[in-house]
């Protein structure tokens, strides 16, 4: 019998620090699925991540580790060219990554480099692998785009913490992988970012405020709620705008997407433009003194009342549910 | 300097979201349309430079004649010329395949997009252009500035940014930041009048392909009624929040 190639499916998880992020494990898991509706196996790319035998966990069954410290910085079009050498060595025919701002920035790169058709923001496994049908989100979160990928070889982006985490079973063997890297023109001068704070786009829980919390200074309660629940803090444009908030806080349709389980609005009326920008949490909260406000009509849960009332004591009473549940 | 500024006709935010033909296309009846509010930061950041550094700023859509009064407001807002590339807009590959034709021909040495459009938020446009004509690309772009053929932009990262360097010929994915919201241009009578006179060239598509195919869309489940919740009984959410909707 003649050696078939392997065609396995790709996934390229992505880790920060040597540390794989949430993101990689639900792209993995994803791939796992996609992998078990055509019969192959699971191949991860790892940039200069130190333990990769986590992996083995969500269903990866081969890991291409690539170490080289030109990596340390995210280059988009170094990385597409590592990931589409890998998907060529091992014949991969879909290659998942996940939503990430590196992972957009490469993916349309590495869909020209693979002559690969490529759909993104992907929230389920394919209904059929032949032809390749996904649903995707389309006009910013108000409908969904069932979608063919034509090409022989596929690109699938998985929108954050629409699949989840799916453990399994097994170990992922290791193996070095030294892709020859293209030169880039774009070169990072320094990167700026918080280290110590759960991001908007990691974060399951997000806690955000507007306008109704009446300035800068009424922030404390807001930072205070997010810290007690793990979550990370954002705001709406007007508070952005106001300079109350950093612009990196802003959060709607010309802000950052949210796609947490849990969103927690306070003092947020609920402009159409915020609300397609969060629309993909899972579980809606509204506290809110107007029980007129928008938000109300798509919130799980309201609260109509003061945020200067309602929020203090929802932090005493979620920190005795911390304590209680601990 | 030519810069050529990416032009995405979408419907207006507000705007009902209802599907025709079997949930195939979208239902464009009583639909507003705008230019996509992120090429819109992009062209203004762009009018900056034709002003202050000197360069030429052309518009290019790809669509069908009804995409017009978006590339004319462009050309309100100060843009020289537009390309309206003749083609139904199919998906994200097609579209690149067609703007990288025009990049070509025009020779442009920076072109600007927004990092995707409010209706099918592909979001990849602009890095497919960049690849396929070779250019370098920064995505997520919050700021750029120019000096000759030299580039320092700052993109959004997940949990801050990043400032790199680069060179022309450039292709940008912008977004806000790029310029403010209040320095977003709205044209005035005598940009209008001007750009009636403005040339809007209409060329035929190179006949690019598509990689995917848009099956059906679908609307999501309606959603159910909120729960309220007593401000002082606030027990209460905890408990919904743990045992109904399982987030805590």
């Amino acid at each position: 019998m003649t050696k078939q190639k392997n065609m396995s499916v790709l996934v390229y998880t992505e880790s920060e620090n040597g540390a794989f992020k949430k993101t990689a494990l639900e792209v993995a898991s994803y791939a796992k699925a996609v992998a078990d509706q055509m019969g192959t196996t699971v191949t991860a790319v790892a940039v200069n991540a130190n333990d990769v035998s986590e992996l083995g966990q969500y269903g990866v069954n081969k890991v291409l580790k690539i170490s080289d410290a030109s990596l340390n910085n995210f280059n988009a079009k170094s990385y597409a060219s590592a990931i589409a050498q890998a998907a060529k060595n091992e014949d991969a025919k879909v290659v998942i990554v996940s939503q990430s701002a590196d992972s957009k920035y490469l993916a349309p790169i590495l869909s020209v480099g693979l002559e690969a058709g490529y759909a993104s923001n992907v929230v389920e496994a394919p209904s059929s692998t032949a032809p390749f049908t996904v649903k995707r989100t389309a006009f910013t979160n108000k409908a969904f785009n069932l979608t063919t990928i034509d090409t022989d070889v596929k690109i699938v982006g998985v929108s954050n913490n629409s699949f989840g985490l799916v453990e399994t079973a097994g170990d992922a063997a290791a193996e070095d992988f030294s892709p020859s890297l293209p030169t880039s023109g774009v070169t990072v001068e320094s990167v700026d970012k918080a280290t110590d704070k759960v991001t908007i786009a990691d974060a399951e829980i997000v806690v955000s405020a507007g306008r109704g919390l009446k300035g800068p200074e009424n922030w404390g309660m807001v930072e205070e709620l997010a810290d007690v629940l793990g979550a990370a803090t954002a705001c709406s444009k007007p508070v952005s705008d106001l300079g109350w908030r950093p612009h990196s806080e802003h959060v709607g349709q010309t802000g950052k997407p949210v796609a947490s389980n849990l969103y927690i609005a306070i003092g947020i009326s609920g402009a159409i433009q915020h609300l397609a920008g969060i629309n993909a949490s899972k579980v809606k909260v509204v506290v809110n003194t107007d029980p007129e406000a928008p938000f109300f009509k798509a919130a799980d849960y309201g609260v109509v009342g003061d945020a200067f009332e309602v929020v203090p004591q929802l932090i005493e009473k979620l920190k005795a549910f911390k304590a209680a549940n601990a | 300097m030519k810069i050529l500024v990416c032009i995405s006709h979408v419907p207006d935010t507000t705007s009902k979201i209802n599907f025709t033909d079997g949930d195939s296309k979208f239902d464009t009846t009583g639909v507003q349309y705008v230019i996509n509010p992120n090429d819109e930061f992009g062209l203004t950041r762009a009018m900056w430079f034709k002003e202050k550094q000197g360069a030429s700023v052309d518009v290019v859509n790809v669509g069908g004649a009804e995409t017009e009064p978006t590339l004319r407001k462009a050309l309100a807002i100060g843009a020289d010329t537009a390309i309206r590339v003749n083609a139904e807009a199919k998906d994200g590959y097609q579209v690149a395949k067609e703007i990288a034709n025009v990049v070509k021909e025009g020779s442009y040495d920076l072109v600007i997009a927004g990092r995707e459009s409010i209706d099918y938020n592909g979001g990849m446009v602009p890095g497919m252009v960049a690849e396929m004509i070779e250019a370098n690309f920064v995505t997520n772009c919050i700021s750029l500035e120019l000096d000759g053929t030299n580039a320092k932009a700052t993109r959004e990262i997940d949990g801050g940014k990043e400032t790199v360097s680069t060179t022309l010929p450039l292709v940008i994915a912008g977004q806000k930041g790029l310029v403010e919201e209040s320095d977003l241009r709205i044209p005035n009578m005598r940009g209008i009048m001007m750009a009636r006179k403005k040339p809007l060239t209409v060329v035929e598509p190179t006949g690019a392909t598509v990689e995917t195919t848009t099956v059906k869309f679908e609307k999501p489940a309606p959603k159910g009624a909120v729960t309220l919740v007593a401000p002082d009984n606030l027990d209460e959410l905890v408990s919904l929040l743990h045992n109904e909707a399982k987030v805590i």
